[in-house]
């Protein structure tokens, strides 16, 4: 139960989310491969995810089961990002709607 | 004909299973675990658009990363102005549960403030829904509807906690307020998260 913890350190909490936010920052302005810094950024994001929900959000100090729900989304999500891989594997295409595709669409 | 008369013992209301102090803090986790699928949907459909597309610009050259890493961090104080908002409540200290509900309420419409310039900023830039002169339409369609998505959540934050703001300049404290704080504290937090991933997600990767 949620209510029998001690107080976490709630200022420590936000001054670590603070630091992880410069951090995603910096990242993206160093000479870095373009992959390395998707994974960088991706593992800041869910550090200071994380720190939201088992801190302030109390996750930490909830029972288990309360866990796995608020975990079930992302389990979904990811699942959902592998269902639409396929459509990552598509050919890119130009989304931009331009004149000139306007014409050559026109039937004369 | 005989007539049953069905006699029903009365049933105490049974306790949480998950969360023993009220069952409504129970129905905010489910409703946040579904909340929390519809912006997986939209930042999953966000990263099929943008892969597929060979034209889509880069997000941090068009979005001004600087605001928006300032409005992260307003989010971010906020989340903490609201734990210590639960905490004062929870002591039964009326005058820090004003003082921090009221900065929480103030940080959220600072936030509402400027995505509202940024809004107006990209629009006059160039940046519509349909329109993008930097190249894929589809990234003002889909920068809209997620940031959107996240503002109208926000703005039903700030009115959720005034609610609670109210009662609580009024001296309507009761003793199951820190119980409904904790719930809309549940509710602001995940606004914080949500927006700690769309920063990440269509901000800067």
């Amino acid at each position: 139960m949620a209510t029998d913890h001690k107080e976490p350190n709630y200022l420590g909490v936000m001054v670590w989310l603070g630091v992880l936010t410069i951090g995603e920052i910096a990242v993206i302005y160093m000479p870095l491969a373009k992959l390395l810094i998707v994974i960088l950024l991706v593992g800041f994001a869910l550090s200071k995810a994380s720190l939201v929900a088992m801190y302030f959000m109390h996750l930490k100090f909830e029972p288990r089961t309360l866990g796995v729900i608020a975990i079930t989304p992302l389990i979904l999500c990811v699942f959902l990002v592998f269902m639409l891989a396929p459509d990552h594997a598509a050919v890119p295409h130009k989304t931009t709607f331009t004149k000139a595709a306007e014409h050559s669409e026109t039937p004369h | 004909m005989s007539q049953v008369v069905a006699t029903h013992p009365a049933v105490e209301p049974a306790e949480s299973p998950l969360t023993p102090e009220s069952w409504g803090k129970l129905g905010m986790w489910i409703f946040l675990a579904g909340d929390a699928m519809s912006f997986g949907a939209l930042l999953a459909a966000y990263g099929v658009l943008r892969f597929g597309s060979v034209d889509w610009p880069v997000p941090s050259g068009i979005l001004g990363i600087n605001l928006t890493a300032f409005m992260t961090f307003l989010l971010i104080v906020s989340s903490y102005t609201m734990v210590r908002a639960l905490s004062a409540v929870k002591r039964g200290d009326l005058a820090g549960l004003r003082k921090f509900l009221g900065l929480t309420v103030l940080v959220g419409v600072m936030f509402l403030g400027l995505q509202a310039y940024e809004w107006t900023h990209l629009i006059h830039e160039g940046l519509g829904f349909t329109a993008n002169k930097w190249g894929a339409s589809l990234f003002g369609t889909t920068f809209f509807a997620i940031t959107g998505f996240h503002g109208a959540h926000v703005t039903g934050g700030v009115i959720y906690l005034s609610c609670y703001l109210i009662q609580a300049l009024g001296g309507h404290v009761k003793p199951d307020t820190a119980n409904h704080i904790e719930i809309a504290a549940l509710y602001w937090h995940f606004v914080d998260l949500v927006w700690i991933l769309v920063f990440t997600f269509v901000y800067l990767v």
